[in-house]
């Protein structure tokens, strides 16, 4: 039997492609319109010829370009470190945090502790406290490089909220999950493991990914240590030649690094939202 | 020999509020044991305490000689003798029915994977779900999840089978195939203990009607025994109540 719509159906699936290529038609237009605007209002500003010459020169980014790409490869080694040391110490605050066990209260405690401080203190602070504490010490076996301090600052302030992520990821999941695992003779470890983990990792990557973008722009704050990192990098070329372009690529190419992640992340969050629907749970 | 699994003046309070008020019973190997009572009278509750997800305020919970209720038990090592269902499914819902099926065996039995899924398909098989097995749960109606529940339930072997409303949740046509599931696993002897409110079924299946009312055991007897002639006021109200709704 061959598929025969109604002739309801057809009118109406008609109706729908005349307003959704309506909506594109104004969503163009829209947009030019907008874009036309601000570029006269940047281009008609006063300032706008000396702008163009110390911000946007083609010579200077040019000139400049290597050397900030050898910056931001600095910033991709940093950053892969930083994220697979957070994925692990993130995991495992939170498992700290969530554990009920009496004598695991000091654990929950030095948990609860630690993510206070590094959520509410400015990342630049504690970059400063390691990069330029940490060498005071002089402790032995301690690499004194700017690039391993900034790394370390990086992974204190990150874990904390990625911990938080997590145990919002543990506790969401419904505790009849844990009741059922248990009933069936599973320990607690294994129902972590097996049961609750994998739940809750799904329910929260949507912002785990998030603060991992977030994580990949600050990688650029080391350069604050002496890293010669891509923004360290535009900073040298820039009091070279007094011309300001060096950032604005530096901040390209970041914009560039953290793009992927970002569109995976949106990838992700609409395969969910399909994947309720097709629960019907509208 | 003894009865397999022995409740001895089980008593359960949530604060100031009893729930199980001196429940003493015996279930035999192989018996069916159905619990009958309003909702509230305290009927998961005894479900839970056998199973240990709750604590006994007080009393003893004997289990194939052994006392399961003193402080300081294995609790994973009794569960594991102990299958549960509940009425909401709970089935793992980032597992296919296989690994459902297959995850207490090997984390707990310490089966192969090949051990363990090899008893697993022949469950499925068994009970019409074999098309089921790589599905996730999400994609299967109600009563073939609760089926998939009880077979994850029953395929570590336990001692006994706690089955808690299992059908409450379901429409009419897939309280049947569930029923039918149950009525084949009384056919394999398997020990269980029952709380339902479909009485059709609890006639046919129960060995023995057990009626709750207000956390204490008010009458116990044959399904004959109960649903023919009721004793006390408490079960005449509440097989009143049934038959007026039409559930009798």
């Amino acid at each position: 039997m061959s598929y025969s719509p109604s002739v309801l159906q057809i009118q109406r699936e008609e109706a729908r492609r005349r307003a959704s290529r309506r909506s594109t038609a104004i969503a163009l237009l829209s947009t030019l319109i907008v874009g036309l605007v601000l570029t006269a209002i940047v281009v008609n500003a006063q300032g706008f010829a000396a702008v163009r010459e110390s911000f946007f020169n083609w010579h200077y980014a040019e000139k400049s370009f290597p050397r900030i790409f050898q910056g931001i490869l600095l910033n991709l080694r940093v950053l892969l470190i930083a994220e697979f040391f957070v994925l692990i110490f993130g995991l495992a605050i939170a498992i700290a945090r969530t554990t009920t066990a009496p004598v695991l209260y000091p654990l929950r405690l030095i948990a609860t502790i630690y993510t206070d401080i590094f959520r509410g203190m400015p990342l630049l602070l504690v970059l400063f406290l390691v990069g330029l504490g940490i060498p005071g010490l002089r402790l032995p076996y301690v690499p004194n490089s700017a690039v391993f301090l900034g790394t370390v600052a990086l992974v204190l302030t990150y874990s904390a909220y990625v911990a938080e992520v997590i145990r919002a990821g543990i506790e969401g999941v419904n505790p009849t999950q844990r009741q059922a695992a248990r009933a069936l003779g599973l320990s607690q470890s294994q129902t972590l493991q097996h049961v609750v983990l994998p739940q809750a990792f799904r329910n929260v990557t949507p912002p785990l990914l998030n603060d991992l973008v977030s994580l990949q722009k600050d990688s650029g704050l080391i350069s604050v240590l002496g890293a010669v990192d891509a923004i360290r990098a535009a900073g040298i070329a820039t009091a070279q030649s007094f011309n300001f372009t060096p950032y604005l690529v530096a901040g390209g190419l970041f914009v560039l690094l953290t793009i992927p992640l970002t569109r995976y992340t949106d990838w992700l969050i609409r395969r969910q939202d399909k994947a309720q629907r097709a629960q019907g749970v509208f | 020999m003894g009865a397999l699994l022995q409740l001895k003046n089980l008593r359960k309070e949530f604060g100031s509020h009893l729930v199980l008020d001196n429940i003493c019973l015996d279930f035999s190997q192989g018996s069916a044991t159905v619990v009958i009572g309003a909702s509230g009278s305290g009927k998961s509750t005894l479900m839970r305490c056998v199973n240990l997800l709750e604590e006994l305020s007080d009393g003893q919970i004997i289990l194939d000689g052994e006392d399961i209720s003193t402080y300081g038990i294995d609790l994973d090592l009794v569960r594991g003798k102990i299958g549960s269902v509940f009425q909401a499914f709970n089935l793992f819902p980032h597992l296919t029915v296989l690994e459902n099926i297959t995850l207490a065996p090997r984390l707990v039995q310490k089966k192969s994977k090949a051990e363990a899924e090899a008893r697993a398909h022949e469950l499925l098989k068994r009970f019409g779900l074999e098309d089921k097995a790589d599905a996730y749960p999400n994609l299967l109606s109600g009563g073939q999840q609760q089926r998939v529940a009880i077979l994850r339930a029953i395929a570590t072997g336990p001692k006994i089978l706690l089955l808690d409303e299992v059908t409450s949740a379901l429409d009419p046509v897939l309280i049947a195939e569930v029923l039918s599931l149950i009525a084949e696993l009384k056919a394999d002897g398997i020990t269980m203990v029952i709380s339902t409110h479909e009485m059709g079924f609890a006639k046919r299946i129960a060995d023995r009607v057990v009626f709750l009312s207000n956390g204490a055991v008010l009458e116990e007897g044959t399904p004959r025994e109960i649903f023919d002639s009721p004793k006390t006021t408490e079960l005449k109200t509440f097989l009143g109540a049934l038959q007026d709704a039409g559930r009798l």
